[in-house]
């Protein structure tokens, strides 16, 4: 209880009140434009957060970072495009209601879930809270370096259909974070002589290279689409008793967002794609699911938005952060040289409670606003795209420029920016390269450290909760390496089943020569060529 | 016709055969300077080795991006990936116009040079109706007020401000 008072202290200001506003409303917005999404704003607006202190920043971030995804089901709704990457699954379920003239119900039904899905698992967190001050001494440097790793390969893994490319980008990320002044022996690497190039490449510029400039070139690239949105009539408060009916599906998805929020590198797709599959197995109307389901709806929209609460956990316990936001959050820690990781449990454990009550209010404020506000908040999606493409254009200088004031520094976010414009126009993953940056680095100090005590590899992990991880690492390895294995078994399958010829006549022969020349075979072959002909002639 | 192996493939087919070719001839011209741009050092073990983390990020690179390449659906170029060759490059003209912006804002000052370059980008984009071009402006001046005046970010006052008047001078270098 003290701890909880204590958190509400801090929160007790004006400014963190403003930032959970701004936050909270921003976020909204945000996701509510198709095309821009929480990390292009996050990524702008890291660099101003600098200024403030750690807990205002912080909570304008994480206001964006929750309250996006609320807004993101606007569009996804209504003109079936999603305005965040996570909220593709609620098109599924939302628009065919919209098409069938419930755009009222399914975006109250969407507001409804999201709240609780926020809500439960702030909720949860608090509880588990004293459970992680007990757990997070336990992570020594070798700890972290393993759990580092198993991010980074889950990272990989992850991106099913696309590990190769997902693991050499990692590298990449890994091989920049390694470029400049090395802290150790002082030597230069990577620095072709040039002094821009010997402080480093800092990780904000290839942040806002990758999201913001990258998103501005594809958005400046591309065509204008002509919108139309549905006109809403009515109130928005019936979700809330529509949302009492599911309870199970409903408490199961949020479930779901926690644990999965929690492990680095799985995230919102997973959380919701375990939740939707449970939702449709367990409901008495399956046919319905991708045709206006309630139940549907109920499952991607809590799932998605009890992840960000549950992302905190590895960041701030461990100093790791799971994907590409929180990511791009640990930065604004160091800058205040408030360090995450274990030692935030044990020291500023206020700070941590402070941070989850901030998110639950957060959701109550985002859904009074949204309650309030959505019929205007509706003519956002019809921002002109390469409109939208100017307006992160000129938003990324700031976030580049006033790191600095370096014209090299926007140079490298340019070179970046045309990169992931390309990866982008691929369809290839970027998340990997930015947490090969942060992993990298984790892993290259807290690998130095550890091995400092360790005289055989085996010693490494001879402590409980090393082993455990690393026996962890072993299990992911390998249930992908059969995974793979699968995959190429079904694919030569499908080829097969494919071919319109049945196999190659000569290759056939050839495998079972053996056979064919033994004299069984020859017997089997005597019966299945052709038989002479039968006369016809009556003697 | 569509193989199944093509089918399977995540993303599209353009620009995927140029894209892994290049990743993997930088990824090995940067593994071969190793050597040069980095050392090794004596009495240390391989962790703290300075040369140890670039090898562990160049080498993933080389081989993961060579067993993507090997295994790509496609071994030739078609008119397809030249045309994505040409919109990569088509992304180059707007990297100009945020260079140019970036080289501009120190000498002319970020107000001014913002009110100038989101309206003439809007232009360009083909927005070119008065209700456009005035929202452009606002935004410009929203976007200088909220960033320097009300956020406080570090952007340094431009050269052209020192001819100002005094009384003016320092108000537009600390907050235009």
């Amino acid at each position: 209880m003290d701890l909880i008072l204590s958190a509400i202290e801090i929160l007790m200001r004006w400014d963190v009140a403003l930032a959970l506003l701004a936050g909270s409303v921003g976020g909204v917005l945000i996701g509510a434009i198709p095309g821009v999404g929480p990390a292009v704003a996050i990524a702008i607006l890291l660099p101003a957060t600098f200024s403030m202190d750690p807990i205002v920043g912080l909570t304008v971030l994480l206001g964006i970072y929750g309250s996006s995804m609320y807004g993101g089901a606007i569009p996804a709704i209504l003109i079936n495009t999603p305005g965040t990457a996570v909220n593709a699954l609620t098109t599924y379920d939302g628009y065919p209601m919209t098409a069938r003239g419930e755009p009222r119900r399914a975006l109250s039904l969407a507001y409804s879930a999201s709240f609780f899905g926020g809500v439960f698992s702030v909720l949860c967190l608090i509880l588990f809270a004293p459970v992680l001050a007990r757990v997070a001494p336990m992570f020594g440097s070798r700890e972290i370096f393993l759990a580092a790793l198993l991010g980074i390969i889950l990272v990989i893994v992850a991106h099913r259909g696309q590990t190769l490319i997902a693991g050499a980008l990692a590298g990449l990320g890994i091989f920049i974070q390694s470029i400049g002044l090395e802290p150790v022996k002082y030597s230069q690497r990577y620095t072709f002589d040039q002094t821009w190039l010997s402080g480093g490449i800092d990780l904000i510029v290839v942040v806002l290279g990758l999201f913001a400039l990258s998103q501005a070139f594809v958005l400046l690239t591309s065509e204008d689409e002509k919108i139309r949105t549905t006109r809403l009539r009515g109130g928005l408060f019936q979700g809330l008793r529509e949302l009492a009916r599911h309870p199970r599906v409903a408490g199961v998805s949020a479930s779901f967002g926690v644990l999965m929020g929690m492990i680095p590198g799985v995230g919102e797709f997973t959380a919701q794609f375990m939740s939707y599959t449970y939702a449709q197995r367990t409901s008495k109307r399956p046919e319905d699911f991708g045709h206006g389901s309630s139940e549907g709806l109920i499952a991607a929209e809590t799932a998605n938005n009890a992840v960000p609460a549950a992302a905190m956990v590895p960041l701030l316990a461990l100093g790791i952060p799971g994907e590409a936001l929180t990511a791009m959050m640990l930065s604004v820690f160091y800058v205040h040289n408030v360090v995450p990781g274990p030692g935030l449990f044990q020291t500023r454990m206020d700070f941590v409670v402070a941070l989850y009550i901030a998110l639950l209010v957060l959701n109550v404020l985002v859904l009074i606003f949204l309650l309030m506000a959505t019929r205007p908040l509706v003519q956002v999606v019809k921002i002109p795209n390469r409109f939208l493409g100017i307006c992160v254009l000129t938003l990324s200088f700031v976030g580049v420029y006033s790191l600095r004031n370096s014209a090299s520094d926007c140079m490298i976010a340019a070179g970046f920016g045309l990169f992931g414009f390309v990866l982008k126009r691929l369809n290839m993953p970027i998340v990997p390269i930015i947490l090969g940056m942060v992993l990298g680095n984790i892993m290259e100090v807290k690998l130095r450290a550890g091995m400092a005590r360790v005289k055989t590899p085996l010693d490494f992990i001879d402590r409980p909760v090393a082993f455990i991880l690393f026996c962890i690492i072993i299990i992911v390895c390998v249930a992908h390496l059969r995974r793979v294995w699968l995959d190429r078994r079904e694919l030569k399958e499908a080829e097969w089943r494919s071919k319109t010829r049945s196999t190659r006549f000569g290759g056939h022969l050839f495998r079972r020569r053996s056979y064919l020349s033994t004299e069984r075979g020859k017997t089997v072959r005597a019966r299945h060529l052709p038989s002479p002909r039968p006369s016809t002639d009556r003697d | 016709m569509t193989t199944e192996r093509e089918r399977r493939f995540t993303g599209p087919r353009r620009g995927q055969l140029a894209f892994a070719l290049g990743f993997l001839a930088i990824s090995l011209l940067l593994l071969a300077c190793i050597r040069d741009q980095t050392v090794w050092a004596a009495k240390t073990g391989l962790a703290a080795q300075p040369r140890f983390w670039p090898a562990i990020g160049l080498g993933a690179m080389v081989a993961l991006g060579g067993l993507h390449l090997y295994r790509l659906p496609w071994r030739r170029f078609t008119r397809f990936d030249g045309a994505e060759m040409r919109r990569w490059a088509a992304a180059l003209e707007y990297v100009l116009w945020f260079m140019a912006y970036v080289v501009a804002v120190p000498y002319v000052g970020y107000l001014p040079v913002t009110m100038i370059f989101v309206p003439l980008l809007a232009w360009r984009m083909g927005y070119r109706s008065g209700r456009m071009l005035a929202i452009s402006v606002g935004f410009a001046v929203a976007v200088v007020l909220v960033f320097k005046m009300a956020l406080s970010v570090r952007i340094p006052g431009a050269v052209l401000y020192e001819y100002l008047p005094d009384a003016l001078r320092g108000f537009f270098i600390l907050n235009l």
